[in-house]
């Protein structure tokens, strides 16, 4: 079993990142001309990265797979970006969520990493309201905050329910500039299909134009993959219908290493499952439950009559509900973090309290809220005997302000007014903390392949807080990554352009048109979604929110079998060169295919509960999460070697100098 | 419910287009307009037909890739939704519904109901963005405090998710509001305000390179937007242009 080598710099924690950008080598401005990037994927990791790049002087090609690198799926992040600037005077510091990240992953995340993040966190709002992204701001002019899951400080930057799509519009600008200066050439509607390596180092891909289907051999010097989650294994989650573990997928099968790929987060406030026709579930963003309360009905009956419609839930008064979370949790309250909210929700519909037709949904109510805010509001304007009507105007006036846009999402959905009866939750499939593995640089096992943002693993441990996504892709993008890469460019200044005529370019061009072929000329009898539904199914019944070996041993027989079916029996219409949506979905599923059984493995071996891996084998008195730190503080590295069922373990063992490693409450 | 579509099937942005007819049914009032037609796109695929392609990705709301001309409106008949927001009980059992691309000349058709949209990149490209550095040796982001009203109009501003609606709706095929939203985020900010002179000129020259028509002020814009994006906007951009060729 070889020994991964974390590079995390020596010295005190809080002088790693400084020692190490003092130490690492430089390439001069002149000769990162002579350099060329490959960047695949532009949110805000790809984006932030690429435009960082670029203007550093490196020439740069950014891959995505849709039509504008503004469409990337960062653009989806409701809630806001963590940073500890410590604006509230509430305590915050870069320890502080140093230390929220790593308990919050449950120890399962690297010391090192984690205190960069936290680290350079307050320069990514320095830098973003630069850029002029419009975050919130209060009435003397000043930045808000809000405050997320797992904290006990207001330390979440914001734009209202929109901050993905406000930080990935100002890495758009960003690189935008770059490429009306010609340093960033944009290569939109491309997808990668394999990795290029030429004497062991990345040096290039193979990718293909989405609108003609050409395929076209790209070199670079270095090959950065930011191309996020495999949430979409499940077919049902919070991810764009697009998203996809491809890139990442290919680089694993040419020698990068996939960690903690079981490490799934699922996300406690989504809106349910309404039919068999779902192609995709919506997130009610996390910054809801700042003032929202979740409940179910206290009385069994009661939660049957609402589900038959005998019953509303405003029929129930305070002392028939079960505000379950401030019950359980009274410290965090409706704030604790993903994973326990997630458990929670599926403890008490599983034993017969859940509210919707199927079941399988909580209440979340602003009721509280409104009738709070009110009273504020009314005392503010003078009036200190308000009836219960100016009350309730005045308070949904400030909760629209608030989360307006959410509200309007969900009424649009739903069909229900969330103002006036309690919105309807179930958890769903929204991130994936697990990925390819990368030391202190950034790097895969791969020389000169990087990973950045989602699509590592490096960061989040078992358990990803909110409002922390976000944080992590602009910090690798912006801040991280442009260092760490120069320290292996340096070694080639004088290495001139890569070409693309090589052999290595031939092998990987024609495993990918291999691949192409015999998807088209396979006229089966089952379209992509036939087998992406059903390896969705076996993956949200066995791996999902709880997990047992006897399932997840099913799961992977289920998985191999169904992945033999879909090459025998898959049906793709059209042609390889032309626009083809169904065959670049099968390229996609093929990969999901195989990904969904080493995430089986990973889960089966993991003999302990920890953050959103939660095997029920495994399991308090209390039904939380049982650790096992003696046999199971490590990483889960896997190495490819022909078979996803088959592949090899490394383990990175995690040490902890800076932190006690308790297990983790939020009572 | 039972429907008839009349869907545009182009092969690509060299062949003619025609509308086809497809007949479809069992849709439920919970499905939204696109898995209505991921419904029929099984239907064929099961018959051995090619499916309709259509752009989407994040189906809710935000990406902005949807588009579609649904009965002649862009994003179809609800309001202040994109079309993966639109759900099927805004339609009646047995009601013709004609599916379009979204029509302009700077945005030729790819294939079926795809347009190409990359005029809108490089409007942004020639100057929608503040020239700073990304290094972060920046200053303190609480050293420029920016009037709330003032941040959330430019927040309204830049809620744009360039979907090119604006363009679909108006009977010139003008960008506008698009361009316009852009120039207002950045013009209403102090950090903006540096480059706002050439920001304005250069927008606008790459606007009519591309071939969009002149805003008559119609107001249609505004209306088919599924963010909202005000007219106000076009009203500043028409200040900021004068005032920067006054200037220039």
């Amino acid at each position: 079993m070889s020994k991964l080598d974390s590079k995390i710099p020596k010295g005190p924690l809080a002088d790693k990142w400084t020692n190490h950008k003092n130490e690492i080598n430089l390439v001069n401005p002149a000769n990162k001309r002579n350099i060329d990037v490959i960047m695949v994927g532009t949110g805000l990791a790809g984006g932030s990265a690429a435009a960082t790049l670029a203007e550093l002087g490196y020439n740069v090609k950014t891959f995505c797979y849709q039509d504008s690198p503004r469409r990337a799926h960062s653009i989806a992040a409701q809630g806001g970006i963590n940073a500890a600037k410590n604006y509230q005077g509430d305590g915050d510091s870069n320890y502080r969520l140093f230390y929220d990240t790593v308990k919050g992953g449950d120890y399962r995340s690297r010391e090192g990493n984690v205190y960069r993040l936290a680290e350079v966190s307050a320069n990514i709002i320095d830098q973003c309201v630069a850029q002029g992204v419009p975050f919130a701001r209060e009435y003397g002019g000043y930045l808000d905050n809000r405050s997320f899951g797992g904290v006990l400080v207001s330390r979440t930057f914001y734009a209202k329910g929109q901050t993905g799509q406000q930080l990935l519009l100002g890495a758009y600008s960003a690189m935008n500039r770059q490429i009306n200066r010609g340093k960033i050439t944009p290569y939109n509607r491309h997808e990668m299909l394999d990795l290029v390596i030429v004497d062991g180092k990345a040096r290039g891909i193979i990718a293909r134009d989405l609108v003609t289907g050409k395929i076209e051999r790209h070199s670079a010097h270095a090959v950065v993959i930011a191309s996020g989650g495999y949430g979409n294994a499940f077919f049902l989650s919070t991810n764009a219908m697009g998203s996809n573990a491809t890139a990442a997928w290919k680089i694993h099968k040419r020698g990068a290493y996939f960690a903690n790929p079981c490490y799934t987060q699922i996300h406690p406030t989504c809106i349910p499952v309404s039919g068999e026709h779902q192609s995709k579930l919506t997130l009610m963003s996390e910054s809801l439950r700042n003032d929202g309360r979740i409940w179910v009905p206290k009385k069994k009956e009661d939660a049957i009559a609402i589900r038959e419609g005998k019953k509303k839930a405003i029929d129930l008064s305070a002392e028939e509900r079960d505000y379950y979370l401030e019950r359980r949790y009274p410290s965090f309250g409706n704030l604790v973090p993903r994973d326990v909210a997630s458990r929670a929700a599926k403890e008490r519909c599983d034993a017969g309290f859940g509210v919707n037709k199927t079941g399988q949904a909580v209440f979340l109510d602003f009721a509280t809220a409104i009738e709070r805010y009110g009273k504020e509001q009314a005392a503010m304007h003078g009036n200190h005997n308000p009836s219960k009507e100016e009350v309730t105007k005045l308070g949904k006036e400030v909760i629209e302000n608030k989360y307006g846009n959410l509200f309007q999402m969900y009424e649009k959905i739903v069909d229900e007014n969330p103002y006036e009866s309690p919105m309807m939750i179930y958890p769903a499939v929204h991130y994936t903390m697990g990925g390819i593995w990368v030391d202190y640089n950034l790097q895969s096992t791969i020389p000169g392949c990087y990973v950045t943002g989602e699509a590592n693993f490096s960061d989040h441990g078992a358990n990803r807080l909110g409002a922390s996504a976000l944080m992590q892709g602009l910090a690798d993008g912006y801040f991280v990554l442009p260092y760490t890469i120069g320290d292996y460019l340096a070694s080639d200044i004088k290495t001139g352009k890569i070409p693309t005529d090589s052999k290595e370019f031939d092998e990987a061009e024609n495993k990918v048109r291999e691949q192409l072929d015999m998807l088209i000329n396979n006229k089966g009898t089952h379209s992509v979604d036939h087998f992406h539904k059903k390896l969705g199914h076996i993956m949200w019944n066995k791996c999902g929110m709880a997990r047992n070996a006897k399932d997840l041993e099913s799961a992977m027989t289920e998985i191999r079998a169904l992945r033999e079916e879909f090459w025998r029996d898959v049906k793709v219409p059209g042609e390889m060169n032309e626009m083809n949506a169904e065959l670049e979905k099968a390229m996609r599923v093929a990969d999901f295919l195989e990904l969904g059984e080493l995430f089986a493995k990973d889960a089966l071996h993991r003999n302990e509960s920890c953050g959103g891996h939660f095997r029920e084998e495994y399991q308090t008195e209390e039904g939380e999460a049982l650790r096992d730190d003696e046999n199971f503080m490590y990483v889960a590295a896997w190495e490819y070697t022909g078979d996803p069922g088959k592949e090899v373990l490394h383990k990175e063992e995690l040490e902890y100098e800076n932190i006690e490693v308790k297990s983790r409450s939020y009572k | 419910m039972k429907l008839t579509l009349k869907i545009w099937r182009q092969k690509n942005a060299n062949t003619k287009g025609e509308l086809k007819t497809y007949p479809i049914d069992g849709i439920e009032g919970d499905m939204s307009f696109l898995e209505m037609l991921d419904v029929l796109n099984e239907g064929l695929i099961n018959k051995g037909d090619e499916p309709v392609v259509f752009d989407h990705d994040c189906r809710e709301g935000i990406c902005g890739a949807c588009s579609l001309q649904i009965n002649g409106e862009p994003h179809g008949p609800d309001r202040l939704v994109t079309t993966c927001q639109l759900h099927m009980r805004m339609f009646n059992d047995g009601d013709t519904i004609v599916i379009e691309p979204f029509r302009a000349k700077a945005f030729p058709v790819i294939k079926d109901l795809v347009v190409d949209r990359s005029a809108f990149d490089r409007i942004q490209q020639a100057g929608g963005y503040i020239s700073v550095n990304t290094s972060g040796n920046t200053i303190d982001a609480n050293t420029i405090p920016i009037n709330k009203h003032d941040a959330d109009e430019s927040f309204e501003a830049a809620t744009c998710i360039g979907c090119g609606a604006c363009v679909a709706a108006c009977k010139n095929a003008s960008a506008m509001l698009f361009t316009s939203a852009k120039v207002s985020q950045f013009a209403l900010l102090p950090q903006g305000r540096i480059e706002a002179t050439e920001r304005v000129l250069n927008m606008v020259a790459q606007m009519d390179k591309e071939g969009f028509g002149n805003c008559t002020n119609t107001g249609a814009c505004e209306i088919e937007c599924p963010k909202g994006i005000s007219l106000e906007n076009i009203a500043r951009m028409n200040r900021e242009y004068l005032s920067a060729s006054l200037k220039g």
